[in-house]
């Protein structure tokens, strides 16, 4: 079994203190985990040591790093189930995920244009028969959906004329297998998240697979919220694309990466183009480089690269399975402290199986904001607002949640910690008498105590 | 507990965010404003009505939800403009954003007491994040304004 307390002992930020001297609690890593002194060291020696351009240059430095930054796919590859070249690096997972919906866009805009144009031709016959979409054709996301998993499709849906349809929450925030039907003939892309952001459920990936395989639509997989948390392996699930980001993953921000299936890669049109990413360039046209270099234009953040792969290495040693038992144990905690406080509400499901540590909750007749700074007073650290999910919020009837979600580092003692700051909430907040609103033709002021 | 959190929400705000002035939809209005703080969500809808001379705030309305720093904020904001006239308005809606720049000292005596509740808010002033929670029912009262003297 995991033991936090000394996984915590790698974390310097976890040492500090905050608002006059309190112990950090921090329980936010659901929106970024907090790094290991072995990530911090991976980044600073690559630039101590190690440091230049990747992919150019005949120098031995420019070889290392080529070799560093290679290796990592290697290592980050395996860590979540994929061959090395189904890997590419992305600045985060939002970029990924817009990566495969401009794919299909520019594959749209050729197959548009009048056979034999350049515009027609600017990507290929393999592309266009691919990712081209048309007017009725169909993307199916969640209203679970993370924005960064909803506003591209949407855009996209928008730019060709492709329908836009979704699969339903419960009333308990899981996604709604009674609305997996939206899934139907003229479904091209199927987008889904692998885990709320927001209640924590886990989906049911082969179930929906396996729809989506039936009518041939692509399914792309927003691994983020569960590739930190749970052992995760992108070809047993048969997924097409996946995007996950190094920073919820104990590694560093500016890096994330694009699974795709190699075949499909290899038929996807660029999305960011420039420097490294071709092979002849005329003043006319431009040849590009297969996959994975096609989709890494420009200088790479190589130093994240390497810190990224120290950080699946840390989680690796640690053990995803050990991980997501340690994680379940704190999932039942929260959980069991939530329920016991008076007047808290947690949104989504409320018992711990099938589930992350991610618990998004209400406190009646307080707002998410005020929560947060009562919490954060006492030193805890929670996340306040939609989360970048307004739709699910929507659904479960709330504009806004506070948000507590743990990860390798947490233990017992920052759940209770966090319970006691919960019922602090709630006294601080009490009101004496219910209450109530006035509206601008009371006389004003007297209706206050 | 916590001394800073009392300093935060000082009573007049808490009262404030509980029984809130000026809070209702304003059928007759000259402006009209929505604001929103993609952070948190939090949004409100002011509306605002001159007098015939255009020279006087005759009636706000507002409507929306949020934390109780920017529903008591809203609730001051119209106890301290309602009757005024535009131009002091303005004024005090200038002293509010310059306390809100100010870190959490206090205004010079003559405008800190012009505020008068709205003082309450020195404190919100040392939490970059709840300041944009405190200006957004002046930042709707300034912009809906604009559109009523346009009009009048």
């Amino acid at each position: 079994m995991l033991n936090p307390d000394t996984v915590r002992a790698d974390f310097p930020l976890l040492g500090r203190t905050v608002r006059g001297g309190k112990p950090l609690v921090y329980l936010d890593s659901g929106a970024t985990a907090q790094k290991p002194q072995q990530v911090i060291d991976a980044e600073s020696a690559f630039y101590a040591q190690t440091n230049a351009a990747v992919h150019r240059g005949a120098h031995q430095i420019a070889e290392e790093a080529t070799e560093a930054y290679e290796s990592s796919r290697t290592v980050v590859a395996e860590f979540v189930g994929a061959d090395v070249d189904e890997i590419v690096w992305t600045k985060n997972a939002t970029e990924a995920l817009n990566l495969v919906a401009y794919g299909f866009l520019n594959a749209s805009l050729a197959a548009a244009a009048a056979p034999g144009s350049p515009a027609a031709e600017a990507v290929s016959p393999e592309a266009r028969t691919r990712y081209a979409l048309v007017p009725g054709d169909e993307i199916v996301v969640s209203e679970a959906e993370h924005h960064a998993n909803l506003v591209p499709w949407q855009q996209l849906a928008a730019k060709t004329g492709a329908t836009l349809r979704w699969i339903g929450v419960t009333a308990e925030g899981r996604l709604d297998p009674e609305t997996y039907s939206v899934i139907g003939d003229r479904t091209r892309v199927l987008a889904i998240t692998h885990a709320s952001n927001v209640t924590g459920a886990i989906t049911d990936v082969a179930a929906l697979v396996s729809r989506a395989r039936a009518v041939g639509a692509y399914v792309v997989l927003d691994a983020c919220q569960t590739a930190a948390h749970m052992p995760v392996d992108l070809h047993a699930l048969d997924v097409d694309f996946a995007a996950f980001s190094a920073h919820k993953m104990v590694g560093p921000t500016g890096v994330g990466a694009l699974y795709g299936r190699r075949e499909l890669l290899e038929d996807l049109p660029p999305f960011l183009t420039g420097g490294s990413m071709v092979e002849v360039v005329t003043m006319e046209a431009t040849s590009f480089m297969p996959p994975p270099q096609r989709f890494e234009a420009g200088t790479q953040m190589v130093a994240q690269v390497v810190g990224f792969r120290a950080a699946v290495e840390y989680l690796r040693e640690l053990g995803m399975e050990q991980v997501a038992a340690h994680e379940a144990a704190m999932t039942q905690l929260l959980l069991e402290g939530i329920a016991a406080v008076p007047g808290v509400r947690v949104l989504g499901p409320q018992d711990a199986a099938d589930r992350l540590a991610v618990v998004a909750f209400e406190v009646d007749g307080v707002h998410p904001h005020d929560v947060g700074q009562v919490l954060d007073n006492a030193g805890v650290a929670v996340r306040v607002g939609h989360h970048c999910a307004q739709p699910i919020h929507r659904r479960l009837g709330v504009h806004a949640s506070a948000r507590a979600s743990a990860g390798v580092y947490t233990t017992i003692a920052d759940i209770e910690a966090f319970i006691e700051g919960l019922h602090e909430v709630v006294r601080f907040f009490a009101t004496p008498e219910t209450p109530t609103m006035q509206a601008s033709t009371v006389e004003s002021g007297k209706g206050r105590v | 507990m916590a001394d800073a959190m009392e300093q935060l929400y000082q009573q007049v705000i808490l009262d404030h965010a509980r029984v809130r002035q000026g809070e209702g939809e304003l059928a007759d209005y000259g402006g009209e404003s929505f604001q929103i703080n993609p952070t948190c969500g939090d949004q409100v809808t002011l509306r605002v009505q001159l007098d015939p001379a255009g020279e006087k705030i005759q009636a706000l309305g507002w409507t929306g939800q949020g934390c109780s720093i920017s529903q008591a904020s809203l609730s001051v904001m119209h106890e301290l403009v309602i009757d005024q006239p535009v131009s002091r308005a303005e004024e005090l809606g200038g002293y509010f954003r310059e306390l809100m720049a100010a870190r959490g000292k206090e205004l010079e005596g003559t405008r800190l007491e012009a505020l008068e509740d709205a003082s309450a808010f020195t404190g919100v002033a040392r939490y970059p994040v709840r300041i944009k929670c405190a200006l957004l029912g002046w930042m709707a009262l300034r912009d809906a304004l604009v559109q009523a003297r346009g009009r009048a």
